[in-house]
């Protein structure tokens, strides 16, 4: 099952290798991760996008708290929980389909942030299945260059993850 | 005072009563040696190879409750010592190593003696440092010491760059430490010890399974007692031997690939299993499927919640210090009016008797040819069961823990997780500087001991007397032992054609050799050996080369697909 598990950590050089590292040390699956500083400048929060077994997601949990960095884990998966994914996308965007691109991206909420004579490039946010549709909405051969920023997550209401 | 980081360095060692440090100097560490050479509270034994300092480091630690340290030089000096921390991790062992680095401002630059210290040993350590201003180095090495010996011990690497121990700083050792990330539990869950309370009393078929982490929390004691209080049977794992009394009829003798036909039916076949410090590791339970396919309770007790339902499905999980949950648990089953079941305990142990009596270490002695393992009983004859036996990796090591009878903790010093052939002699001086006096007695092979057989050198020099029983079949044992089961008797690079005359080797050293060749002189040169109490002897037994350690449950199998000498 996929699971998103969110963890605070030192910011301490090396702290996201040691992550990195327990991942393919044992063998685990890492589908996403991102990392940035948080409010608390002595932290950054990671999201982990992974798959497994229950026992395997266990075995992740434990061995992610055994790291002597991590300051906490919360698997959100476990309760109510938002996910975002922002995606840059860009397009060839010239004739009928110019105008397809612009309805199609209209349609999904996002944005043209950038505009050539031939391209456009795309701003989308949503869940990660939410960019995987408007992949596929498109035509597939108009697509020049994809950034995903790997998903995001945080608790609903009054799930948090703080030390 | 201001202090520059090497005297900080050698400061914090004192500060944490470090008695030896195991090291070889080089280019990055010149500073600290330097600070070392004008004290004399802490003694450094200059070994031969930085893989030994590390192993002696261990074997000291193992052999006492203390932390172990190292000290070695950046570059190859780290690479070398990298076998010894992972081994040291794989059996959680607390210590702490110290590498010099090259300097700050060249670091990244592919510098000469340059290797990413960190980089490299982060998935063999518990953690590790690099120290890039020397105002963090005091408090980073309290850190090390203390992650090092808390919750589930290991090593700690602490990387040093040249500049940084050569620069001045004030010196303030902290009292305390505190890592916010970092609490390991030490009190287990008193709902879950009174669950496990009542599942020991109520069980028809109980066993104990007790490993490494009984030994490391020093809790032999409890677990004697709360084993003798219920009339349980227990078995010890490779690392957990002297953790119980091995010459008590309650013991079963070691469980897994090479245990007792007993120890590892009752295991199988229980009906509440007791695993304490332990991990259910595959040398251990072998096919996973297999000993799940019998339904029994498992209570688990381990400082490592990461260890608990790792491999098997565990009932009762109890995360906390071995030593602390047992005295719980002892005190809820003293409060308790309950008994044990006595008429199903009496029938369980008719039915390990029956097991036993297959006798399942019995083997075919010769008048021709030595055979190991009545070398290992004689040796345990000849030291009255007391002496400190460390041991390398291979056929001998099964014999060594086989017929070797551990009456208590810490007495057994082998490389359990990791398997490093070359870990008993420079284990064994660890082991002997921490006991000066004691016997210590490294039994091995003529493939193990050639791993590190330059560590004779540094027994000459600071008058190490270990005794090393090498059992030499001219052949990588126990490789030849697979290659005979499974492999159609290809013996494929597993026969040594060229080895040295042990004897004349260990005179080259300025030590003593001695060449057994016949059973019946056996116990005449083991007596010799130990009646030279100031002399390294150099023991060369040669033994019959085509011996097998049996029992034995071949990879892949389960518990009870066991192959018996008697089988064949």
């Amino acid at each position: 099952m996929r699971h998103i598990i969110s963890l605070l950590m030192e910011n301490e050089a090396g702290a996201l290798s040691r992550v990195a590292g327990l991942f393919s040390a044992r063998g685990y699956n890492i589908e996403s991760l991102t990392v940035a500083p948080t409010e608390d400048l002595t932290m950054s929060r990671m999201t982990i996008v992974t798959r497994g077994s229950d026992e395997i997601i266990e075995q992740i949990k434990k061995q992610l708290n055994k790291l002597v960095d991590v300051v906490a884990v919360m698997d959100l998966t476990d309760g109510d929980h938002l996910e975002r994914e922002l995606m840059l996308l860009k397009v060839s965007a010239v004739g009928e389909a110019r105008e397809e691109l612009k309805r199609v991206t209209d349609i999904f909420r996002g944005r043209i942030i950038d505009v050539s004579s031939t391209s456009y490039t795309i701003e989308l946010t949503g869940t990660g299945s939410k960019l995987d549709s408007f992949l596929q909405a498109i035509d597939h051969d108009l697509i020049i260059e994809t950034v995903r920023t790997g998903s995001s997550g945080i608790g609903r209401g009054e799930r948090v993850l703080k030390l | 005072m201001e202090l520059t980081g090497a005297e900080i360095t050698i400061k914090c060692l004192q500060e944490e009563g470090v008695e030896y440090v195991f090291g070889y100097p080089g280019g990055a560490v010149l500073f600290i040696y330097d600070a070392l050479f004008q004290q004399d509270k802490v003694k450094h034994v200059l070994v031969r190879h930085e893989q030994a300092a590390v192993h002696a480091a261990d074997g000291y630690s193992r052999s006492t409750d203390k932390v172990g340290v190292a000290l070695v030089t950046s570059g190859p000096g780290v690479t070398n010592a990298v076998t010894g921390i992972a081994t040291a991790y794989m059996d959680s062992i607390p210590m702490v190593v110290i590498s010099g680095q090259v300097p700050t401002s060249y670091i990244g630059e592919d510098a000469f003696q340059e290797v990413d210290a960190v980089g490299i040993t982060r998935p063999c350590v518990k953690h590790n440092f690099l120290v890039k201003d020397v105002k963090d180095l005091a408090s980073t090495l309290k850190k090390a010491f203390y992650l090092a010996k808390s919750g589930r011990p290991g090593p700690v690497l602490v990387d040093i760059p040249k500049d940084v121990s050569n620069t001045k700083t004030e010196f303030v050792y902290p009292e305390s430490v505190s890592i916010r990330s970092y609490n390991p539990q030490t009190h287990g869950d008193m709902g879950q010890i009174k669950t496990a309370a009542k599942m020991l009393l109520e069980a028809k078929r109980p066993m104990v399974y007790a490993g490494g982490g009984v030994v490391l929390s020093d809790a032999s004691k409890q677990l004697t007692e709360l084993v003798q209080k219920m009339g349980f049977p227990i078995t010890n794992t490779l690392m957990g031997l002297g953790g119980y009394p091995a010459t008590d009829r309650q013991c079963l003798g070691m469980l897994g690939m090479h245990g007792t036909y007993e120890a590892n039916l009752a295991m199988q076949d229980c009906d509440v299993l007791l695993a304490v410090g332990a991990r259910f590791d595959d040398r251990v339970v072998g096919n996973v499927k297999h000993f799940n396919s019998v339904p029994r309770k498992i209570i688990h007790i381990d400082i490592d919640p990461a260890t608990i339902a790792k491999r098997v499905k565990v009932d009762v999980p109890i995360v906390g210090d071995v030593k602390q949950v047992l005295t719980d648990l002892l005190a809820v089953l003293n409060a308790s009016k309950q008994k044990p079941d006595a008429a199903h305990l009496k029938t369980w142990w008719q039915q390990i008797d029956t097991w036993r009596s297959r006798k399942s270490l019995t083997y075919k002695n010769s008048d021709e040819l030595i055979k190991p393992q009545f070398v290992i009983e004689k040796l345990y004859e000849i030291t009255r069961g007391e002496a400190f036996i460390t041991s390398d990796v291979g056929q001998h090591q099964m014999w060594a823990a086989q017929y070797y009878k551990f009456n208590q903790p810490r007495r057994w010093i082998n490389s359990g997780g990791l398997g490093t052939m070359g870990f008993g002699l420079p284990a064994a001086m660890g082991v002997q500087l921490a006991h000066p006096g004691e016997t210590v007695a490294c039994i091995t092979g003529e493939g193990s001991i050639q791993m590190n057989i330059q560590e004779l050198s540094t027994c000459k020099q600071y008058n190490i007397p270990v005794k090393i029983i090498a059992l030499n079949n001219r052949y990588l044992g126990m490789v030849r032992q697979w290659q005979e089961f499974f492999h159609g008797n290809r013996y494929s690079h597993s026969y040594m054609d060229a080895l040295p005359d042990f004897v004349k080797l260990a005179e080259a050293y300025g030590h003593v050799g001695i060449r057994v060749d016949r059973p019946s002189d056996v116990e005449g040169a083991l007596k010799e050996a130990f009646a030279r109490k100031d002399d390294l002897v150099f023991l060369d037994f040669r033994t019959d080369p085509t011996e097998n350690v049996y029992p034995m449950v071949p990879g892949g199998k389960g518990l009870s697909e066991v192959i018996l000498a008697e089988d064949l």
